[in-house]
């Protein structure tokens, strides 16, 4: 984006070259990259300094915007004494197996409705788009009960990772931009594979995913992000405290932690996203941008 | 449960780009045969080529049938029943909404719930508007800020709620002591019946304007630049250029991010959970926290379905709106 030609807006480049225009552009810049500094880069710069500022410094009713005295430890003891590492690898966990079951099931759903195209696959598109429509709470209880007994198998998944993996392979979503990826893969591109010989699964590993990269990676993103920042679902079919994840823990412990180890581990829970979308920025903009918009 | 706002909120608008599912994507492609083959086994390879896509379509069947489809159904029919763990659901008619009618909490969360739906409008459609139209504007700094609006939506919500809790103490709450520094009179923010409900909305647009900034910002970018040479000719100044193009052009924009931000809003939970609990004097008790309340709590799963299914119908009206409107533009 950095390279773009300026496209006309609102205000004209006539305008904008004006010295009044000029004054008043350079004036809402700064006050801009100022604002946006404090709203909302601030406060991370806040959480972690203040993870690093003694007990008694977090209390004092005048805040003080460096830490006067360094405690880099306060993150140390979050990890280890209060535990929190525990409950960050089971986040971890919590959301590499969602993103592997949700890359399992939905590619070869996608690449079943997209390219294989099955009987009555479009009903069952159908069938998995409408979901969306439905507001997520309103099936929160149904939801739960069902994982408390799943039908059919009669097992209980409440304190098992499949709470949170299965429900979340059931995405309407990802199946979508997935299968609208593949149906603009050429038809001839897999026919050759065939001809030479690829089955119905090599042909999906060895052409239909390498060409696939990008959506892959949006949905993978969005996959990792979403379990991330989960905190309802994972409370209420995690109730054992052992298999929770950092979101669930702190807030249970978030009563009983001294306020520096807290904000450590507030930051603990957070970096992982922030240095994912770091990374990721574009595919995330983008893939938000062009999933929302006529893209 | 595990979809997210953002990604549900894309889903949804995406979801109408396609219109119609049963014309979905190009036609299946006309699958030109090398060697032409007997006859006869035409029905065999149709039935075994179906029978290999539904291997590969089952394990996403059974999720969605186990984890969506069923639970949509059951959903429906557990308001009208009483549930306990210990026997069988038991049908007990209208019961479960008379019960809630009388709960004098009921009203309360509604009323909660609306007035925290209108303030979320007022604050959270106007703020990211006004940011996208500023950046739209801006020629250095762009991705910088493009960036930080969105840094919040990366943050895990209770963190973004514990780290607000934090910032509203009373004492050493970072708030009170910006207000000092203005002269201005401290705030009981969560505390206050008045002000507890608006600090919670603060957090809900601090959290989620990124979205709806980035969204915007796409849309900005796609008005032609005619447009507004066009108005400038005309001699439109700058604010009839804002309110005769760039809103005209973003209607359609506007209407969808403003539907699915109000059946987004409509189900606030964290915000009041972590922060009042629904306090003080059940100021900030929500539909969803009522909700919860009644079935992880009381355990009353039928009294939580039926207030499930309330909740369904008044946002099914917004859904529908928001259909008609993509369907007809889409």
């Amino acid at each position: 984006m950095a390279a773009e030609t300026p496209v006309r807006t609102l205000i004209a480049p006539a305008e904008m070259n004006r010295r009044t225009g000029r004054f008043l552009y350079r004036f809402v810049l700064v006050l801009t990259l100022i604002g946006f500094t404090l709203t909302f880069v601030f406060p991370l710069y806040w959480m972690t300094t203040g993870a690093m500022k003694s007990s008694a410094e977090l209390a004092d009713p005048d805040p003080t915007f460096l830490p006067q005295s360094w405690h880099p430890e306060s993150y140390a003891d979050a990890w280890t004494n209060v535990g929190l590492g525990h409950y960050f690898l089971n986040t971890l966990i919590l959301a590499l197996g969602a993103w592997l079951t949700q890359l399992l099931v939905d590619v070869s759903a996608a690449y079943a409705l997209s390219k294989l195209r099955p009987l009555l696959g479009n009903v069952v598109l159908g069938m998995m788009l409408a979901t969306l429509m439905l507001p997520v709470s309103a099936l929160l209880v149904p939801t739960y009960l069902t994982v408390v007994d799943v039908p059919l198998f009669h097992v209980n998944l409440i304190n098992t990772p499949f709470a949170i993996w299965l429900p979340a392979a059931a995405n309407a979503f990802n199946i979508f931009i997935l299968k609208r990826f593949f149906d603009q893969i050429p038809a001839e591109l897999l026919d050759s594979a065939r001809i030479d010989g690829a089955g119905t699964l090599r042909v999906l590993v060895s052409v239909v995913l390498p060409l696939s990269r990008p959506v892959l990676a949006v949905v993978s993103i969005f996959a990792i992000v979403g379990v991330w920042k989960d905190f309802l679902w994972p409370m209420l079919v995690l109730p054992d405290e052992a298999g929770q994840p950092i979101t669930v823990a702190l807030n249970r412990l978030s009563e009983f932690m001294p306020a520096n180890q807290l904000l450590a581990g507030m930051a603990m829970a957070a970096v992982p996203l922030l240095v994912l979308f770091l990374i990721f920025q574009r595919h995330i903009i983008a893939g938000l941008t062009a999933g929302s918009l006529k893209g | 449960m595990t979809v997210q706002p953002l990604s549900s909120a894309v889903a949804k608008s995406t979801g109408q780009e396609q219109g119609d599912p049963a014309g979905a994507g190009p036609p299946a492609p006309a699958r030109t045969d090398a060697a032409p083959r007997p006859a006869g086994s035409r029905l065999r390879r149709t039935v075994r080529e179906n029978l290999v896509a539904y291997l590969f379509l089952a394990a996403g069947v059974l999720c969605f049938a186990l984890f969506s489809w069923y639970p949509i159904v059951r959903g429906a029919l557990l308001g009208f029943q009483q549930v306990t763990f210990a026997q069988p659901a038991q049908w007990v008619g209208l019961d479960n909404f008379q019960r809630l009618i009388d709960d004098p909490l009921f009203l309360t969360a509604w009323k909660n719930t609306g007035y925290f739906t209108l303030l979320a409008l007022v604050f959270g459609f106007a703020a990211p508007f006004v940011t996208a139209v500023v950046l739209n504007e801006l020629r250095h700094g762009r991705s910088y800020l493009r960036m930080t609006v969105y840094l919040p939506v990366m943050l895990p919500p209770i963190v973004t709620m514990l780290l607000w809790r934090w910032f509203y103490d009373p004492g050493p709450g970072l708030f009170n002591n910006v207000l000092e520094v203005f002269h201005l009179p401290a705030q009981q923010w969560l505390e206050s019946e008045n002000l507890a409900m608006v600090s919670l909305v603060l957090v809900s647009t601090w959290a989620n304007m990124g979205t709806t900034t980035l969204i915007y910002l796409a849309a900005l970018g796609g008005i032609p630049g005619e447009l507004y040479e066009a108005a400038e000719l005309d001699g439109a100044s700058i604010r009839q250029r804002l309110w005769h193009v760039t809103i005209p052009q973003m209607r359609f924009i506007l209407m969808i991010t403003l539907l699915l931000q109000v059946i987004g809003t409509m189900q606030v939970f964290v915000e009041p959970f972590v922060l009042t609990g629904g306090g003080p004097d059940d100021a900030t008790v929500t539909v969803l926290l009522l909700l919860y309340r009644y079935a992880f709590v009381y355990n009353d799963f039928g009294l939580a379905s039926a207030m499930s299914t309330l909740l369904f119908v008044v946002l099914g009206l917004f859904a529908g709106v928001y259909l008609r409107l993509t369907r007809t533009k889409g």
